[in-house]
């Protein structure tokens, strides 16, 4: 076991040089030299200058390189082109606004798309079924700004259900106040797509021979579909939902930025709209480090709940 | 040789048919596979000429007043450009006001007057089809426009990811070892930073909006999905007996690969192909609407929706609607369509 995650973690280093390496070639090969993006966007010449003296722009690809994994290594991407902060402080308080939304979100949507996909599963082939598969496929196809722009609009703007945007200063009024509406807007995002999901994995379990031996057993449907195949079919859509993670951090911007929620998505779209490089090279960086890591707990976590599984 | 073929063909056998063959049949017996794909081709003919000209061409003119409700509403729909009472909001908005002062009224019933004030001149007409948006432009027109851009973005896209992943995967699956060290090595890379992340950091990279630039970069980003698959395939394929077959009879690697090998893994590509297309649609609307996709002088279903977000807040839906509905309709169509496809070339999945 120890061995295994020792490998796993030894792993990373070859993948995350990788991620560097490609990082490095979005941003100092093909975005060149930043002068060019600065100019006009920064008051005066000096801080371009010294930006370039930073970055090693006159030096060559390989110092450039040198300097960015050095950056890396120490966690310490220097300061953001546009609002001279500290990237690592950007992120340090940017992070909990992202989780009061995500948090909340995720558990939700799990749960309730957990609950119709165990119906539909059990219902497979019927016509609710069928109906309930293809709502979700219409569902899907519409576009998730719609739903921001519908919801938001008919909500918050029309009813004055929640506040249109904002976020205050408070955990509670956060949370319930102002996460609430991006809260159900995410919820109704997902659902569609992870009822699908959640329902391939319940039929997967529902085939299986112990249904049918629990069922000889005499027990009760209820316990059948509960007990055993809720928790089997649990292990892949928690592990599915770890692994989701990372890029919802990120990918969550789209509700960041319609409701104002100062988290990690909007800094990122801030970010491309300012081409504040050092910002979104961070970003990318942890994001690619915190999905490799979930990676390896996902599996550790099936390892953990399913003796049959090998790690290799 | 040819003397034998054409006795071969003389003689009665009997006609098993091909896996393309069953595939088809399969999805003609799928009612609402078979239904998907004719709205599917619709919008091909619609986008082949919209591209040609024949339709839509002139959907930069603006033929009506600015926000010329849809002709079914009637004329008296538009909001009366001299008065900033609340009366002015068109009756297709909800009636009940819940006492909710909009704090732009004002202001916005100002730009209406400005911009009514401009734009009205006797020529134009008071509705239109489906509605005009701020410049008066026909709504409709922008629709099928805006289809041309995102289908064509989704398509050319598709195909070049999954052409990669197609390659990127045959190369992984088919030598193994070191090259199959690399792709994965390569792959796990472009996995680990998620794909729309991927896509943002490289719009903000390339700073210049056009459709090229769209296409070049969901193409270049997406082909991890396809080439998992396809090496999958290859691996399995790569010891069986026609493959080796193929080589005793001279064939070269690249031959056995793409000749050989490619027709009996085709369909997972093909059902690849159709999934991208929607996914890429899908981000292409994403990355307009933030303002990294298409051009300004281009029209796509995201830059429509832009435009909506604002004038949705002075009731004017149409445009919403108008986008909306058509990308919905292609893309329950085209994912229908990849769920029968993929029944029908693999009926064992079902």
């Amino acid at each position: 076991m120890l061995a295994y995650v020792l490998r796993r973690t030894w792993q990373f280093v070859p993948t995350l040089f990788g991620v560097v390496v490609l990082v490095f070639i979005v941003f100092n090969w093909i975005g060149g030299d930043p002068a060019y993006l600065l100019a006009g966007k920064m008051p005066n010449p000096e801080s371009i200058e010294n930006i370039r003296r930073q970055l090693g722009v006159d030096r060559s690809y390989a110092v450039q390189l040198w300097i960015f994994v050095k950056q890396v290594a120490t966690g310490d991407f220097g300061v953001s082109w546009a609002t001279n902060e500290r990237v690592s402080a950007i992120f340090a308080t940017r992070l909990g606004p992202s989780l009061i939304v995500l948090v909340p979100m995720l558990v939700i949507s799990t749960l309730m798309a957990m609950a119709a996909a165990m119906l539909v599963a059990y219902l497979r082939g019927s016509l609710t079924d069928r109906a309930i598969m293809i709502g979700c496929t219409v569902g899907q196809s519409i576009s998730i700004l719609v739903y921001i722009l519908v919801l938001q609009y008919v909500l918050a703007y029309r009813f004055g259900w929640f506040p249109v945007q904002g976020w205050g200063s408070g955990f509670a009024e956060n949370l319930l106040r102002y996460s609430a509406l991006p809260i159900v807007v995410g919820v109704v995002v997902s659902l569609a797509p992870d009822t699908r999901l959640y329902r391939s994995f319940f039929l997967e379990e529902i085939n299986q021979d112990y249904v049918r031996t629990a069922r000889a057993k005499g027990m009760s449907e209820a316990r059948v579909m509960w007990v055993h195949v809720l928790r089997n079919a649990a292990i892949p859509i928690v592990t599915n939902v770890m692994i989701q993670l990372p890029g919802l951090l990120a990918g969550a911007f789209l509700i960041e930025r319609f409701f104002s929620i100062p988290g990690i998505g909007r800094e990122v779209i801030l970010a491309v709209e300012r081409s504040d490089f050092p910002v979104i090279k961070a970003v990318t960086i942890y994001v690619a480090i915190a999905t490799m890591v979930l990676n390896l707990l996902a599996d550790l976590l099936y390892k953990a709940v399913d003796p049959r599984v090998q790690l290799k | 040789m040819n003397s034998f073929a054409t006795t071969l063909a003389e003689l009665p056998r009997p006609q098993s048919p091909g896996l393309w063959t069953h595939a088809w049949r399969r999805l003609h017996r799928d009612r609402v596979g078979f239904a998907s794909l004719v709205v599917v081709l619709l919008y091909c003919v619609l986008m082949v000429a919209s591209g040609a000209g024949l339709i839509a061409g002139d959907w930069s003119r603006e033929t009506g007043v600015s926000f010329a409700p849809p002709s079914f509403m009637g004329p008296d729909a538009a909001a009366p450009s001299a008065e900033p009472s609340p009366a002015a909001d068109p009756p297709g908005s909800p009636p009940e006001d819940l006492g909710i002062v909009d704090p732009l009224a004002d202001a916005l019933a100002e730009i209406r007057k400005e911009l009514a004030g401009v734009s009205v001149s006797e020529s134009k007409a008071p509705t239109l089809a489906f509605g005009a948006d701020k410049w008066g432009r026909d709504v409709l027109k922008k629709a099928i426009k805006g289809t041309e851009t995102s289908m064509l973005v989704g398509l050319v896209a598709a195909a070049l990811a999954v052409f990669l992943g197609t390659v990127f995967g045959a190369q992984a699956g088919y030598y193994g070892g070191r090259v199959d060290d690399f792709f994965n090595w390569f792959y796990s890379v472009f996995t680990s930073i998620p794909y729309l992340l991927l896509v943002l950091a490289i719009a903000a990279v390339l700073n210049q909006k056009g459709t090229l630039t769209v296409i070049l970069i969901l193409g270049l980003t997406g082909w991890t999905g396809t080439f998992r698959l396809v090496r999958a395939e290859y691996m399995k394929h790569k010891a069986r007996e026609y493959v080796l077959a193929a080589d005793a009879i001279g064939a070269s690697h690249s031959q056995r690969m793409f000749v050989h090998i490619f027709p009996n893994v085709s369909h997972v590509v093909l059902v690849q192909l159709s999934l991208h297309v929607v996914l890429f649609i899908k981000s292409e609307v994403i990355l307009s609407f933030l303002g990294f996709g298409v051009g300004v002088d281009t029209v796509s279903w995201g830059s429509m929706l832009n435009e909506a977000q604002t004038e949705l807040l002075l009731g004017n839906w149409w445009q919403l609607v108008a986008a909306t509905v058509a990308m919905a309709a292609l893309v329950t169509a085209f994912s229908l369509f990849a769920d029968a496809l993929r029944d029908a070339l693999d009926p064992r999945l079902k």
